[in-house]
């Protein structure tokens, strides 16, 4: 065994050995395994978290969000801009006028989508973000920002059913506690 | 010019200065050095770093307690999760906050995991800048790979994992997730032989690395250098078995030490401590138990960060990070945010022998010291 150049040949061994199987194992066992993007795509793992979207009941008018603006002031980065939206008579809707969220400086972190107490503010699996220029071109508006509860059941099917439990829960909590005020 | 005359004067015009980066692709990352040559031989090396320097401590004062947690990622980019797992024991310091068992569980978990995936990459690199092209590391990330999807599927991301949380982690491992680390330990073995019959003995490496950039145990003690190039120099000393922060006093692993303290020994300390993780991998996924992963008394601060204002004090907290003593020294003044917060990075501190470890040897060998060191520019930097 203390030929000079055993070591050599025995390493040359496993590379070779690992360049002609590769053409039989399974990809999970060191097989190939290159995914050809994008024709190509890998399965989307449900926790995976990129930039946040803003989650709307039924039809975008019914958006959850309620402007408080806890998550433009937790973000870290602080790529969160909320204006409230008024009525008719100066008093504030609970609703944002303007949502931005700016794509260059958020770093996916997923702390809006902790703080936020009103289950509105969620991460996205959409990765594949450009824009022509740095500037404007990554900064994204309310409109579309804004995303069906259905599209978010169905990109995280497990988170999004826990939280539509909690919301019928509250919402039947709610009525229960205003019924019996209706007759008196 | 009185830096020229002075070149001139000493080594009789013989040294001829080189300057390596901060583009070049072995410093991994944006590091310079500046080093004088006679001939191939080393004469002196002066190292510059600063390049990647993003403010982080600045950044921290500014933002409450739970806000520094995505940032504390950025330090180590290669394992974050140690990087979490220090800032975390830190405030949970600082705020007296007790961690549930399985959170600790948890935690242990995936730290080894990170040091598994560091280890791995740190070799590929190693053996990359040595001109072992791409083979070893593209071993190595195959293996990686799988534990950065595990590392997906637990925290949401690949590298910036933003996992830990003062009082616990963010999401529990399910049934799934444990089988799938079970999976990854059980045939880490067979690569780690693989890797093993392809570089342990093999010749090249050997001749390249052995008797290279010995670095003496008393110098490394004395300039307070930690983590795998410490014990390579036959130093034992583990903050895992020394402090036994979190739970690691109730596992049963040992610390790899090595002889020389030489290029080799570095490397071949890191392979056997992956084997080292794998042993407390194999001990928490036995011993994990059922039950909360939040403090219930950290859960509010959860929904509102700003809620926690530690009283004011000071704590240090440190982790065994894969490159050595990684500490966070905060200082609260009892408002949201710390009044002074200051990283030790163990990646900064390894460094400062870089010049002592090269003196007298090959130009093309400094490269393979630097590799040997196992730094991250962000955590050098930062």
């Amino acid at each position: 065994m203390t030929v000079f150049g055993w070591g050599i040949l025995k390493g040359l061994w496993v590379t070779l050995k690992n360049f002609l199987t590769s053409y039989f194992r399974k990809p999970d066992e060191g097989g190939i395994f290159t995914v050809q993007y994008p024709e190509e795509r890998e399965k989307e793992i449900e926790n995976f978290r990129n930039f946040p979207f803003l989650v709307y009941d039924g039809t975008p008018e019914k958006i959850r969000c309620v402007a408080c603006g806890i998550c433009e002031r937790e973000c870290p980065p602080k790529c969160i801009h909320i204006e409230m939206e008024l009525d008719g008579t100066g008093k504030p809707a609970r609703k944002p006028a303007v949502f931005d969220i700016d794509h260059a400086l958020c770093m996916n972190c997923g702390m809006c989508e902790d703080v936020c107490p009103f289950d509105s503010i969620f991460m996205d699996h959409v990765f594949e973000v450009t824009a022509p220029e740095r500037a404007e071109g990554l900064v994204r508006h309310k409109e579309t920002l804004l995303k069906p509860n259905e599209y978010f059941q169905k990109i995280r099917p497990v988170a999004a059913s826990i939280i539509d439990q909690k919301r019928k829960a509250a919402e039947e909590k709610k009525k229960a506690a205003s019924a019996p005020q209706g007759p008196q | 010019m009185t830096n020229i005359a002075e070149t001139k004067n000493t080594d009789a015009g013989q040294t001829l200065e080189v300057n390596f980066g901060p583009q070049h692709p072995s410093t991994h990352g944006v590091f310079r050095m500046t080093v004088q040559l006679e001939g191939e031989k080393i004469r002196g090396l002066k190292p510059v770093f600063g390049y990647l320097h993003r403010n982080h401590e600045q950044i921290a004062e500014n933002l409450p307690y739970a806000a520094i947690m995505p940032y504390t990622d950025r330090l180590d980019y290669v394992n974050a999760l140690s990087n979490n797992f220090g800032y975390a024991l830190t405030i949970e310091k600082l705020a007296a906050i007790e961690v549930p068992e399985r959170a600790e569980y948890i935690r242990v978990i995936m730290a080894e995991l990170a040091r598994i995936v560091n280890h791995v990459a740190v070799i590929g690199f190693m053996l990359n800048d040595l001109g072992a092209f791409f083979t070893p590391l593209l071993y190595a990330f195959r293996e990686r790979e799988r534990i950065l999807d595990l590392f997906e599927e637990v925290t949401g991301s690949r590298l910036m994992n933003n996992y830990f949380r003062f009082g616990g982690v963010k999401r529990d491992l399910t049934g799934q997730n444990l089988a799938a680390i079970r999976k990854i330990v059980s045939r880490f073995p067979a690569f780690l032989k693989e890797f093993e019959a392809l570089l342990t003995k093999n010749e090249i490496l050997c001749m390249r690395c052995q008797n290279i950039g010995i670095l003496s145990a008393e110098a490394a003690t004395n300039a307070g250098i930690t983590g795998p190039v410490l014990r390579a120099s036959g130093v034992n000393y583990d903050i895992r078995k020394v402090d036994g922060y979190s739970i690691y006093n109730r596992f049963d692993f040992k610390i790899p030490l090595g002889q020389k303290g030489d290029v080799y020994d570095r490397f071949y300390v890191r392979l056997l401590e992956i084997r080292e993780s794998l042993k407390i991998l194999d001990q928490a996924l036995a011993a994990i138990p059922t039950g909360e992963i939040m403090n219930k008394k950290s859960l509010p601060m959860l929904k509102m960060p700003r809620n926690l204002k530690p009283p004011a004090g000071e704590a240090y907290g440190r982790v065994e990070s894969p490159k050595g003593e990684l500490g966070f020294y905060v200082v609260s003044d009892g408002t949201p945010q710390p009044w002074r917060y200051h990283v030790r990075a163990p990646s900064l501190i390894n460094l400062t022998l870089l010049e002592e470890m090269c003196l007298g040897q090959k130009i093309a060998d400094a490269i393979i010291i630097l590799g040997s060191i196992d730094i991250v520019l962000g955590e050098t930097d930062r």
